[in-house]
């Protein structure tokens, strides 16, 4: 195992030190370098990013770092496995993508324009390092603290534009979330109560089935389940996430609303391995398939399209939670290496690309139209031809169509659903695939319609801001290359694997 | 015995009061008695660190953040009450509530016996700290990236607020201004208890690494009393945009991250301290942290700015 | 029962109480007490955990100690976040209300 002397441990703690001391900078010098502060640590980020994935990849096992030198159960210990190496290379690209975005939105400014910038930039870099702080944290109190600092980071965001109804929108988002912290506390005090640990490597040895365990796990659950907007906790979601500027919707669909689902599955395979019931998941799989199937319907009947957008959101997320069914004590064969394990994490990473892509091309036709209502989006896609192409890869993953990471994704959790004789799911997965391609042929065909006399756009947009959303939609697609079956990266880090079968 | 118990029972009544009063007066100030009760628990839990926590932080500066709240939202109180959900939805949540609190009981009574503790681990360590106090060597040594981080939270928060100003007054004058009495019974007061308490402040912190406190501690009653003359008029807040402000608001985890990425070369890890200097670099960090916090705390209540600065 | 046992069931109830209070109260205002219940008892189950791992000379086990300190305090800064995202949503509209109009 790296210990806390080796660079590749280092790299862990730069992942989270260098957004956060970034931000902290901004605050202090102000709207008009907050924007280039952000520009100059996204390179260095990403390369940080990829350099985790790199040595993990490399070393084929865990990256571990223990914080003061102190052991776990006395210290907090930062690790680094394959599933969090591929959320850390997603945040980075995603981050760097939404930022060169948002610079013509948030230009760089001083006086009382400095107030958007400066805010929206430190942000930015807060949810990086938040981000981060939870996809490599080893320990539940460590991984609680870094949850505060993403809900903290994430909730101005939404009222940044200081529109009335976001900050309702803001409020409820808000008490929503800690509802779900404070219940993701309770459970760490038990667990700590009975197991005398918080380290995530110490609990998974020392926990057995038994009440206090699966108390503590529930409350867990359902405090990460308010913080992913999985139905029926999803009303806070499409408000917050619509009233959002739209590179703030899609940090918040694309990469915020990820993490508690990422605690989920840590909770549920690294804290306790093997103690999940086939009952359990299948609550949790039925869940999602609700959040598929309304979510989905009230897309359908959305007249606007920011909200459209983030009702798809509340649907997506549930095709997260079809993982668990899937592969928890799956017929043969550790979870991790099920084709559901993979496929929950591509979905994941896929829907991040396709939503941010998606949201940021909803920005860019608001911003030419003055509106974004869907019946007024005639013409649009004449006037704006490479937004709305952008818009329709994303989709694309949304429904669930090759070449998209979407597809990949959903066909394995179709596979594994065959596989594993739990065929309601497959048809859960192939009802979403039909009603997402409702809600988005709705929007391009009101965007591809004539519109009788030639669109006058309110405001120019520039070629660059379109070429990224093309870009980010069009990594959604490229991840439709990844081979169909269980991902080896994934695989690294997870306890019982023979490490000799993958070199 | 006897007294635990007594005090249990009058922390749930005082509870259940907050939770059932009609008026959101009445709640708030149930609240803070039920803070202060809580206060007494912890002292008889054997915490005085978290004791003092949570009668500055958790019952104070929290009670006085609720009850300035609800001066500004009294008008909206009628309109509020026409609005409380039907009997048939109150049973229904009492029910689930009744169940969750029923569970939790349960799960408390079957917690292991012995139970499991860190004690020996934090005692056996913490010579290589330089401390006397353990709670300051787990928040400051053992786990010091989680009290980093928190502070990092306290910030964002603060920004969040600031987020929420108009334009137009953005990086201006937090809270409305009051005027100076300088005959008022408040002033005089004032005038005695602030240099008091900055002066018991500094007592806790540096009393902190070997007796109950720290720099919450020290940092809560350093900002009460800023909001304290700050009530009487005695000094107004800075503008937010003020670059000596963002500094004095930044200094505390500037340090801490510093002296954490010194420990790469000092000690081979981030957070680590060299033995024989672990003590002074704690301290070290303390300072200016305690500082940064105070000013933080005193500005959350404060609010975002409602006066624009002059230009 | 010992005392931090009864201390226990205190912070049990107080847990459910919140609750009853977060879901029951419209008032926004009200909602952020009631969540100060909760977090008061989650507290105090930890600082049950505490004491009963009272050893090495120590009257509690000084880490949970130490997580309820820090939890304080983020408790805290979110009092302070979501009051003033209520006091503004006040000004604008001249209600405190979480309930969508449409």
């Amino acid at each position: 195992m790296a210990n806390s002397a080796t660079a590749g441990g280092f790299l862990l703690v730069l992942a989270i030190v260098l957004p956060v001391m970034g931000a902290l900078l901004s605050l202090t010098l102000g709207g008009r370098h907050a924007e280039r502060i952000a520009l100059i640590l996204m390179p260095v980020g990403l390369t940080v990013a990829v350099a985790i994935a790199a040595v993990v990849w490399r070393a084929h096992n865990v990256l571990q770092y223990f914080v003061g030198s102190w052991d776990p159960p006395l210290g907090v210990a930062f690790r680094a496995d394959g599933l969090s190496a591929a959320m850390i290379v997603t945040a980075a690209l995603l981050i760097s993508g939404i930022g060169l975005f948002a610079r013509a939105q948030f230009p760089a400014q001083g006086g009382a324009k400095a107030r958007a910038p400066l805010v929206f930039w430190t942000l930015l870099l807060m949810v990086w390092g938040a981000l981060n702080a939870v996809f490599i944290g080893g320990d539940l109190f460590n991984l609680y603290v870094a949850l505060e600092l993403l809900t903290f980071a994430a909730v101005p965001l939404v009222s940044l534009d200081g529109r009335a109804e976001t900050f309702a929108a803001a409020l409820r988002y808000l008490l929503f979330a800690l509802l779900g912290s404070i219940l993701y506390l309770l459970g760490t005090g038990l667990l700590y109560g009975a197991y005398g640990t918080l380290d995530i490597a110490l609990l998974s040895g020392r926990i057995h089935a038994g009440p206090v365990a699966w108390a503590a796990v529930s409350l867990m659950t359902a405090g990460l389940l308010a913080k992913a907007a999985l139905y029926p906790l999803h009303l806070w979601l499409p408000p917050a996430h619509a009233g959002a500027p739209a590179p703030a919707s899609a940090i918040l669909s694309g990469l915020v609303v990820k993490a508690p689902f990422f605690l989920v599955v840590r909770l549920w395979f690294d804290v306790m391995p093997g103690l999940p019931e086939h009952a359990a998941a299948q609550v949790l799989g039925g869940l999602g398939a609700a959040a598929i199937i309304f979510g989905s319907i009230l897309a359908l009947r959305q007249a606007r399209l920011k909200l459209l957008i983030a009702y798809s959101t509340v649907a997506q997320i549930g095709y997260l939670f079809l993982m668990f069914p899937l592969a928890v004590r799956p017929e043969t064969g550790h979870p991790w290496a099920t084709a559901a394990w993979t496929g929950g994490v591509l979905q994941a990473v896929s829907h991040a690309f396709a939503k941010a892509a998606m949201f940021m091309a909803a920005g860019l036709i608001a911003e030419a139209l003055g509106h974004d209502r869907i019946a007024g989006l005639a013409g649009i896609g004449r006037a704006l031809p490479i937004t709305v192409f952008a818009f329709g890869l994303g989709g694309l993953s949304l429904m669930g169509l090759p070449p998209s990471g979407g597809f990949v994704a959903k066909a394995m959790l179709l596979t594994a659903a065959v596989a594993e004789n739990q065929w309601w799911w497959a048809v859960v997965v192939l009802a979403g695939g039909v009603l997402a391609g409702g809600y988005v042929f709705l929007v391009l065909a009101r965007a591809l319609a004539d519109a009788g006399e030639p669109l006058t756009l309110l405001s120019t947009i520039s070629r660059s801001r379109q070429a990224v959303v093309v870009v980010l939609a069009l990594c959604a697609v490229l991840l439709g290359f990844v081979p169909l079956r269980p991902s080896e990266l994934l695989q690294i880090g997870r306890p019982g694997l023979p490490i000799a079968v993958f070199r | 015995m006897a007294f635990d118990t007594g005090l249990a029972v009058l922390v749930l009544g005082v509870a259940v009061w907050t939770i059932t009063a009609r008026d959101t007066f009445a709640a708030v100030v149930g609240f803070v008695a039920f803070g202060l009760l809580l206060a007494l628990v912890w002292v008889r839990l054997a915490a005085p660190d978290v004791a003092l926590t949570e009668a500055a932080i958790g019952s104070g500066v929290t009670g006085g953040l609720l009850l300035g709240a609800h001066t500004h939202l009294r008008r909206t109180e009628t309109a509020a009450a026409g609005e409380l959900p039907g009997a048939a939805l109150r049973l229904a949540a009492a029910v689930l509530c009744a169940m969750v609190s029923a569970g939790l009981a349960a799960i408390v009574l079957l917690l292991p016996e012995p139970a499991p503790t860190l004690a020996p681990q934090v005692a056996a360590n913490i010579a290589t700290t330089g401390l006397g106090n353990p709670v300051t060597a787990v928040l400051m040594a053992y786990r010091a990236v989680d009290t980093l981080l928190e502070t990092v939270v306290l910030l964002l928060a603060l920004l969040g607020i600031w987020s929420l100003a108009p334009d137009r007054v953005w990086g201006g004058f937090p809270g409305p201004h009051h005027d100076a009495d300088p005959q008022g019974v408040l002033t005089f007061a004032a005038q005695l208890l602030v240099p008091v308490g900055i002066l018991v402040g500094v007592h806790i912190i540096w009393d902190g690494s070997v007796a109950p406190g720290g720099e919450f501690q020290a940092a809560t009653i350093l900002a009460a009393m800023w909001i304290l003359a700050a009530m009487v008029g005695l000094v107004d807040a800075p503008p937010v945009s003020r670059r000596w402000l963002r500094i004095l608001l930044v200094a505390g985890p500037a340090v801490f991250f510093a002296i954490g990425l010194a420990g790469f070369a000092m000690a081979g890890a981030f957070l680590a301290y060299p033995p024989p200097y672990a003590k002074l670099l704690i301290l070290t960090i303390e300072i200016p942290l305690t500082l940064s916090i105070a000013a933080t705390l005193a500005l959350l209540v404060a609010g975002p700015p409602e006066r624009a600065p002059q230009r | 029962m010992s005392s931090p046992t009864l201390y226990g069931l205190c912070g049990a109830v107080l847990v459910g109480l919140g609750l009853f209070g977060l879901i029951v109260h419209p008032q926004p205002l009200r909602k952020i007490v009631a969540f100060n219940l909760i977090g008061g008892g989650v507290f105090l189950l930890f600082g049950v955990v505490a004491r009963r791992g009272a050893a090495a000379g120590f009257g509690g086990d000084p880490v949970p100690q130490a997580l309820v300190i820090t939890g304080l305090v983020v408790a805290f800064a979110a009092t302070a976040l979501a009051v003033a995202l209520l006091l503004r949503l006040f000004h604008e509209t001249g209600r405190a209300t979480l309930r969508s109009d449409g």
